[in-house]
């Protein structure tokens, strides 16, 4: 009798553990294809090489709070003369959630005249966006922004 | 599938002006994250480069990811050195090509 008791006890222990990791997993769902940490680092080094990124010069223009990640419209302007002698190479976008850390990477010249670029990206979760700047002298210059999103992107399946 | 795309250059300019170029293609950018009705993953469809000429020389080209949004919007900007042609490039998976053009008069 008090085996069984016992038994029961730990059946509903275990019940009791299953709702909590239920309800646990329903408070804070994570993307399925959320990259791993680290991932975006690898990725900025794997565009950039070795090369030390320095804050400033850069200015990374998104919403600080997203309603919809699907459409967030990104603005990147660096601050440069674009002349000859002195240009942006290229502007590359890293995110820390999204499934693949990459965005965009654009390539500039001289003959842009002016170093802003604008698009809409996808943003998977709340979390930090990079943009990095490679300059014609071989510098890199960056801008970080927090963006908090509500409805995620990218993951969400269709519906029938 | 019917592919529209959307540039706005201005008709005219006056040289050495720096002029803003905005393009809007449509395409669905599909990420290859998601999963259809059926469970099975929804393969990857995006555009994956989108450059342009000015005259034939590239002024300007970008690499995009699944991260950018469906309909893929650039802005950019370029210095009016010529009067002539701008041909904007969009490619991508499964073959996709699509190039328009645009004239522009340079006073």
């Amino acid at each position: 009798m008090r085996k069984k008791e016992k038994s029961m006890a730990r059946l509903k222990l275990t019940r009791r553990q299953a709702l909590l990791a239920a309800g646990a997993a329903a408070l804070a769902p994570k993307p399925a294809g959320a990259q791993a940490p680290g991932q975006m680092q690898a990725a900025i080094r794997a565009a950039l090489g070795d090369a030390k990124i320095n804050k400033g010069k850069v200015n990374l223009d998104l919403p600080p709070l997203v309603e919809n990640g699907n459409t967030v419209a990104m603005t990147v302007t660096v601050e440069s003369p674009m002349t000859k002698e002195n240009f942006v190479k290229a502007i590359h976008v890293f995110t820390e959630k999204n499934p693949q850390p990459n965005v965009i990477r654009v390539k500039l010249g001289p003959r842009a005249g002016k170093a802003e670029i604008s698009t809409r990206v996808r943003l998977a979760d709340t979390q930090k966006v990079i943009a990095i700047a490679e300059m014609s002298d071989g510098t890199f210059w960056s801008d970080t922004q927090d963006v908090v999103v509500t409805l995620a992107s990218c993951l969400e399946d269709l519906v029938p | 599938m019917s592919t529209r795309a959307l540039i706005n250059v201005p008709k005219k300019a006056k040289r050495g002006e720096v002029i803003e170029i905005k393009t809007l293609i449509s395409h669905a950018m599909e990420t290859g994250f998601r999963h259809g009705t059926n469970g099975q993953g929804i393969p990857r469809d995006i555009i994956t480069s989108f450059s342009c000429k000015y005259n034939g020389e590239e002024i300007f080209a970008t690499q995009l990811f699944p991260a950018i949004a469906a309909n893929p919007f650039v802005t950019f900007y370029t210095v009016a050195t010529e009067s002539g042609t701008l041909a904007f490039t969009w490619e991508g998976d499964n073959g996709f090509a699509v190039t328009e053009e645009a004239k522009i008069v340079v006073e």
